[in-house]
Formats: C-alpha cells, sequence, structure tokens
C-alpha cells in the first residue's frame, strides 16, 4: 500500500477523524432502521400497533440517516480531507471545523426525536422541521466558509478538480435547501410551504432531484476524482474530460427534476423538458463513470490484491448502471410502467448502496489507517468480505425490486375487456411478496458488512494488525 | 420579451458556452496545467517531495 505511515502535523486531522467515525456509526444506525422497516413490510406486525414504530414515521428517518447522517459524514470527512490535502493547507478555522461537527450531529440527533414522533413537513427527504432546517442552514453555512475559505489560502496555484465538484455540491445544496424549506411556521413543530399546488410540487422535485444530483453525486464525485486516483496510485485518466464531465453534470442536473412528476398536474411542456434533459444527463455521467474505472487502465492487477479499491470501481460500475436506468425511467412512456412501482425503489437503492454506500466505504477504509496513522486496516481480509457482502446485498436487493416493480406497473395497468381493472392493489401486494423477503435478505448482508466495517475500523484504531498472508505476499509481488 | 426568444437566446449561450469549455479543456495551453493539477494529489507525500516544482508558477 503506498500510504505508509504519514505524520501531517499541518493538517486538522482531527475533525476528519470525527466525521469517519461518525459515518460508520450512522451508516449502520440508518440501514439498520432501512433493514427493519424492510421487514415490516414483510410482517406488517412489526409495527407493534405503536404510532412511532410505524413505517410512515421510520421511514424518513431511514432515508434522512442514510443520506444526510451516513452520506454527509461522509461528505463531510472526504472533502475537508481533500481540500487540506490538496490545496497544502491546513483547514481555514478549526472552530468552525468543529462547529461543523457538532452542529450537524445536533441536526441528526434532533431529525431522530422529531420524525418518529410525527413532526414533519411531509416534503420527501425535506422533512424537517422549519427550527431545524435554520439550524441546518447555519451549519451549513459554517462548513461552505470552512471550505472555501481553505482554498483561497492554498498554497498552490491549481484548484484539483475533486475540489470544484465539492464546492458545486455544497453551495447547490444551500441553494435548495433554503429554497425549498420556505415555510409560514404556525407553531414550533408546525410550518406549512410558502408554494402552493403544482408549483410546490415542482420545487418540491427540483429540490429532490438535486438532492440526488448534487448531494449524492457531485459531492461523491468529487470524493471519487481523488480516492480513486489515490488508491490505484496514478493520476486520473483525463483531467480534460473531468473538467468537461464537471461543467456538464453541473449545468445539466438542475433541469431533470420534472420527471418525478409525469403524468401529473404539472404543465406537458415541463415535464417533456425534465425528461429531454434526464435522457442528456446520461452522457456527462458516462463521461464521468468512464473516467474513474479507466483510471485502472494498466492496472487493473491491483483489483486481485486490493479489496479497497475493489470497492471504489464496482461503486463506478453501479453508478454506470443506475445513471443508465435513470434517463430511461425519465422516459414518459416507460415512467408510465416504473413510477410508484418498486422499480424505483430498486432503483434509489442501485444508486445509494451500489454507488453513493460503497465509494463512501472505500474512501473510509482508505482514510482510517492515514487519519490514526498505521500501516493499513487491521484486516483486509476482512474488507473483502465486507465488499462480497456489500456486493451479493446490493445485487438481491436491485434484482428482487426490479422484479416486483415490473410485476406491479404490469398488474396495476391490465385492464379486462370491459375496461375494469384486472387487478385488485391487494392481489400486487400479494404477488410482491417473496420479493419482499429477498429485499430484507439482501439489507441484511449491507448491514452485516458495515458491522464487519465497524470491527476493523476499532481494531485498526485501537492499533492492531492482523498477519495476512494471502493479502500480504499478493501485495510484494 | 416573451419566454420563447429569452429561452432561445438563453439556449444559444448555454451551447456556445459549453463549446467554449470543451475548446479551452482540450488547448495546449490548459495541457500543460492540467497536467500539474492531476498530481496535486500525490505531491503532499514526504516520499515524494515534490512541492518545490509545484507550489505557484
Amino acid at each position: 500500500m503506498s500510504e505508509a505511515i504519514q505524520v501531517h502535523p499541518e493538517y486538522n486531522y482531527k475533525v476528519i477523524r470525527q466525521f469517519a467515525v461518525m459515518t460508520v456509526v450512522w451508516g449502520i444506525v440508518g440501514m439498520l432502521v432501512g433493514v427493519f422497516i424492510a421487514a415490516q413490510l414483510y410482517w406488517p406486525a412489526l409495527n407493534f400497533d405503536t404510532p412511532w414504530l410505524t413505517f410512515s414515521r421510520l421511514r424518513p428517518l431511514h432515508t434522512n440517516a442514510v443520506i444526510f447522517a451516513f452520506g454527509g459524514c461522509a461528505l463531510f470527512a472526504t472533502s475537508l480531507y481533500v481540500v487540506q490535502r490538496t490545496c497544502h493547507v491546513r483547514l481555514f478555522s478549526d472552530k468552525l471545523a468543529s462547529f461543523t461537527f457538532w452542529g450537524w450531529q445536533l441536526v441528526i440527533v434532533l431529525a431522530a426525536i422529531t420524525l418518529p414522533m410525527g413532526i414533519t413537513s411531509s416534503k420527501e427527504y425535506a422533512e424537517l422541521e422549519w427550527p431545524i432546517d435554520i439550524l441546518l442552514t447555519i451549519v451549513w453555512l459554517s462548513y461552505i466558509i470552512n471550505f472555501f475559505g481553505t482554498m483561497i489560502i492554498r498554497k498552490v496555484s491549481h484548484i484539483y478538480v475533486a475540489n470544484w465538484f465539492f464546492g458545486a455540491f455544497m453551495l447547490t445544496v444551500a441553494v435548495l435547501h433554503i429554497a425549498n424549506s420556505m415555510v409560514i411556521p404556525v407553531s414550533l413543530t408546525k410550518s406549512y410551504s410558502l408554494y402552493s399546488g403544482a408549483v410546490d410540487a415542482m420545487i418540491q422535485w427540483w429540490y429532490g432531484h438535486n438532492a440526488v444530483g448534487f448531494f449524492l453525486t457531485a459531492g461523491f464525485l468529487g470524493m471519487m476524482y481523488y480516492f480513486v486516483p489515490k488508491q490505484a496510485g496514478r493520476p486520473v485518466f483525463s483531467y480534460r474530460l473531468s473538467v468537461v464531465h464537471f461543467w456538464a453534470l453541473i449545468s445539466l442536473y438542475i433541469w431533470a427534476g420534472p420527471h418525478h412528476l409525469h403524468y401529473t398536474a404539472l404543465p406537458d411542456w415541463t415535464q417533456s423538458l425534465g425528461m429531454a434533459m434526464s435522457i442528456i444527463l446520461f452522457v456527462p455521467s458516462w463521461g464521468g463513470m468512464i473516467n474513474g474505472i479507466m483510471t485502472l487502465s494498466g492496472a487493473w492487477h491491483k483489483l486481485r490484491t486490493d479489496p479497497i479499491l475493489r470497492f471504489l470501481v464496482v461503486s463506478l460500475s453501479f453508478y454506470g448502471m443506475s445513471t443508465f436506468e435513470g434517463p430511461m425511467m425519465a422516459i414518459k412512456t416507460v415512467n408510465a410502467l416504473s413510477h410508484y412501482t418498486d422499480w424505483t425503489v430498486g432503483h434509489v437503492h442501485s444508486g445509494a448502496l451500489g454507488w453513493v454506500a460503497m465509494v463512501s466505504i472505500g474512501a473510509i477504509y482508505h482514510l482510517i489507517p492515514v487519519l490514526f496513522e498505521r500501516q493499513k486496516m487491521y484486516s483486509l481480509k476482512l474488507v473483502n468480505v465486507h465488499f462480497w457482502l456489500a456486493t451479493i446485498g446490493v445485487v438481491l436487493y436491485i434484482v428482487a425490486m426490479w422484479i416486483s416493480g415490473v410485476l406491479q406497473g404490469l398488474m396495476w395497468s391490465a385492464i379486462n375487456a370491459d375496461g375494469t381493472l384486472t387487478y385488485s392493489f391487494v392481489e400486487s401486494l400479494e404477488a410482491s411478496m417473496p420479493f419482499y423477503l429477498v429485499r430484507f435478505i439482501g439489507g441484511v448482508f449491507v448491514v452485516l458488512g458495515m458491522l464487519i466495517m465497524a470491527y476493523n475500523c476499532y481494531r485498526t484504531i485501537k492499533g492492531d494488525s492482523l498477519q495476512e498472508p494471502a493479502f500480504e505476499e499478493a501485495k510484494t509481488a | 420579451m416573451d419566454y420563447a426568444t429569452s429561452g432561445s437566446i438563453y439556449t444559444v449561450v448555454v451551447f456556445v458556452s459549453f463549446i467554449g469549455i470543451v475548446w479551452w479543456a482540450f488547448s495546449n495551453k490548459s495541457k500543460a496545467n492540467f497536467d500539474e493539477a492531476e498530481k496535486l494529489i500525490f505531491d503532499d507525500e514526504p516520499e515524494h517531495n515534490k512541492r518545490e516544482s509545484k507550489v505557484d508558477e
């Protein structure tokens, strides 16, 4: 491994360590909630007739925990690390960094309390009520100031491309969050959107899809552009392509939102525009994916010996898959079949578990030994076990949801000769049940992998190192 | 100006800017800069110590 023990006293690693450890912790919490609600869909009795244990209240807890707690901590850790390492300078402000960390943890804890209580604005991925939204805005601004402040005081002339992606991600998320959270409060825990009707829906999905595009894509692409070349020990395949990738991606993503509102009250031309822009989005997405994977060209043998690199490269394969699937599902005729079915759920998880989680996990495995000044992870074999658990889990999950989704779409649209529906809703639900069990099993695989990761990280931080002949031999060869 | 006109102008502006970005990214002048930039991730390793040649141009 190219990362020998390095001491970088000039950098602020404290906040990176905090965020890196919390990434693992929140990952386990968020995914456990996900597995629990997946179990509820198969065994409905698991809500125990308790309001705060119902699917409707735990589902937003799951999405917020995995996106903002797990994904968010991974983004904070990697962006604040990468900006220091590529600008060759310590963070602009240590105090702001601490504020960002503790502020973000407070937001997460408040979310974990209010969402099960049923306090929600009912906007998907933006469920938090207005006082938490304001806190979140302040924390986010502290992060932006620190990140851009660090770039301003940099000691090198260039701004590495990963920082462009991170910068675009945090600025856009600020704009999205503030615009979509515009509400009229009626009490501390209740507010109404400033927008009404179709405009409210359009603003919500402009936010919603760009949460995908900027929070879950641009930010993690920044991660990809640092950790893939770094772990592979060679520069990115084409820096030129990365620049074109950046500008194409950020100028196109912002238009894709209306595909969430096909065949609704949204004006037809807006739906068609959203569909067209979503299809075009395929091009920069695959440009970036190819750029990442081709970084390994001539060094494919490293995949045999480096399970961390496996995580990073397979995450890009899932990214390629879901950014092919997404534009296809945005086509109105395909959407007529797929919308409101489990296919959408499968698509989201192919992106979230396959791309976002795997690239984060790879980055964290790279970071933990560096941050805690260890030679390597406690056990690379366990990293490899985690890799296979995660891969098998994701594949089980998305295949089950594809089949279930297409089945639902076909059953819901089946019509008898006299124009009546062939199937009742409950019939389609019965048909989906076996796939809900498979989804649950896939989720268990993913969580098991995360628990192994937590153990591996714990032992690494403690200073232990396992002697492993298999991976060691291959490395010296 | 109606939406159709402003929309058309905007489309042309974005298209021209994008061609400009591609032109710039693939120009020979950028090549040298990009070659330096892509090495940034390895530059602060102690064993490499290539930093003196990289700090400002």
